[in-house]
């Protein structure tokens, strides 16, 4: 089976295109629309790409921070400014994967797949879309809610500028250097006066999107980020999660780890 | 659908006809007749069809072939310089680094790439540039040992 390539120098117009042929799909670095269509996914028939520059937007300013949807792994990873963001970019794929994957594919990727969409929902970043009328951002945990039903093409994220040393992640894999998520987490702990105020934290593999942990998150809420502080958040960590078993772990595995790596990671003894 | 195909190959021009939607990996072996390049997974997972593509590294089952018109595509096949085999080549032979060699090919642009980019890698920098790159048979060390060897080589060649 072959499938037809429709490849547009605007983005809206690509939207356009995508929009109106149900078996078309979007694709970023290849490394989720290739696979399907090298397994002959019959879903498939179009593929639709752009060379619209503003897919590689990266626009950093002391408040907000905004990623085009085609920036890559390696292109996070050259950035000296997110160097907060590296040790999530690193954590997808080997050297090869990270020239390829994109920021917005990631978010289209399966469970246990999608690390740097866990991370970028920590860090409450919202979804900005190509092609309609006007310019529509929504948040990602909506986004996630939506987002086997939408052909909308993602055409870049946003988020604010964590304040300095206040953003965490680690990923859990059986294998090393390189491997996939047994499950990830990611956090966002900004601190007044020593004590949590407003926590972020987002798990990846344990539902069939990335989740924000927010039974967690309210626990945190005034606490200090030591073992007697954290306790009441570690005693709902699993609250809300529905992961699956897989060929990397079973459901079991994922809901009884959750809470040591979570200790772990409040605590400041991770590492990514 | 045939689509035309233009790019460089080992930096040599090449055309060819391609079924629409084609990975790059079969357009190199199949329209082209590179053997060099190795398919295992067709998925992104072994390395095991590493190729770079403007200098960088990418897995040719999972890239678009008609997204690399006018590129410059290297494989092992273009690794030798005239009649002498790479440093990498000479490595991995000393090392024992191939046994079945079914990743070799993969291992060695995973490899290149690295070198093109950082002649003077550390051990950390060697595993992580080959961590996408699957081998079932050597348990790795003598693959980082090679391409450590063949860094210091080539520095030395070029001091």
């Amino acid at each position: 089976m072959t499938v037809t390539v429709k490849t547009f120098a605007r983005l809206a117009d690509a939207a356009g295109a995508l929009s109106s042929e149900r078996s078309a799909r979007f694709l970023g670095g290849g490394t989720l629309v290739m696979r399907a269509v090298n397994e002959v996914d019959p879903s498939i028939q179009t593929i639709v790409r752009s060379t619209d520059p503003g897919l590689l937007h990266i626009a950093l300013s002391s408040g907000r921070i905004e990623l085009g949807a085609g920036v890559t792994m390696a292109a996070i990873l050259a950035e000296r400014e997110l160097a907060f963001l590296h040790p999530v970019a690193r954590a997808v794929g080997g050297p090869a994967v990270r020239e390829a994957a994109t920021v917005g594919g990631n978010l289209f990727a399966r469970s246990p797949y999608g690390d740097f969409a866990t991370a970028l929902l920590a860090l409450d970043a919202t979804v900005m879309f190509a092609g309609g009328l006007g310019q529509r951002e929504l948040p990602l945990d909506e986004f996630f809610g939506r987002r086997e039903r939408g052909s909308s093409l993602v055409s870049g994220l946003a988020f604010k500028r964590p304040a300095a040393d206040t953003f965490r992640f680690t990923k859990v894999t059986r294998v090393h250097p390189k491997g996939i998520s047994v499950l990830s987490i990611a956090a966002q702990l900004p601190l007044a006066s020593g004590r949590v105020t407003g926590a972020r934290i987002a798990y990846g593999a344990m539902a069939q999107t990335p989740l924000r942990a927010k039974a967690a998150e309210r626990a945190l809420e005034g606490r200090t980020l030591d073992a007697a502080g954290i306790a009441p958040a570690l005693a709902v960590a699993v609250d809300g999660t529905s992961p699956t078993d897989d060929a990397i772990a079973s459901a079991w595995w994922r809901r009884e780890i959750l809470p040591v790596h979570l200790r772990r990671l409040l605590l400041g003894a991770s590492q990514a | 659908m045939k689509t035309p195909i233009q790019f460089q190959l080992n930096g040599e021009d090449v055309a060819a006809f391609s079924d629409s939607g084609s990975n790059l990996l079969d357009v190199l072996r199949e329209s082209i007749g590179d053997l060099t390049v190795k398919g295992g997974c067709w998925q992104g997972t072994c390395g095991t069809c590493t190729v770079l593509v403007d200098g960088a590294p990418r897995l040719s089952c999972v890239t678009l072939a008609e997204a690399c018109a006018g590129k410059s595509i290297e494989t092992v096949a273009g690794l030798r310089r005239g009649a002498d085999l790479h440093p990498l080549q000479n490595a991995f032979m000393e090392h024992f680094a191939a046994q079945c060699g079914y990743c070799t090919p993969g291992m060695l642009m995973a490899a290149k790439a690295l070198l093109d980019r950082n002649p003077n890698p550390t051990r950390e920098n060697v595993v992580d540039a080959l961590c996408g790159n699957i081998c079932r048979c050597t348990g790795y060390e003598p693959i980082i040992q090679a391409v450590l060897d063949a860094a210091r080589s080539d520095n030395r060649r070029r001091a």
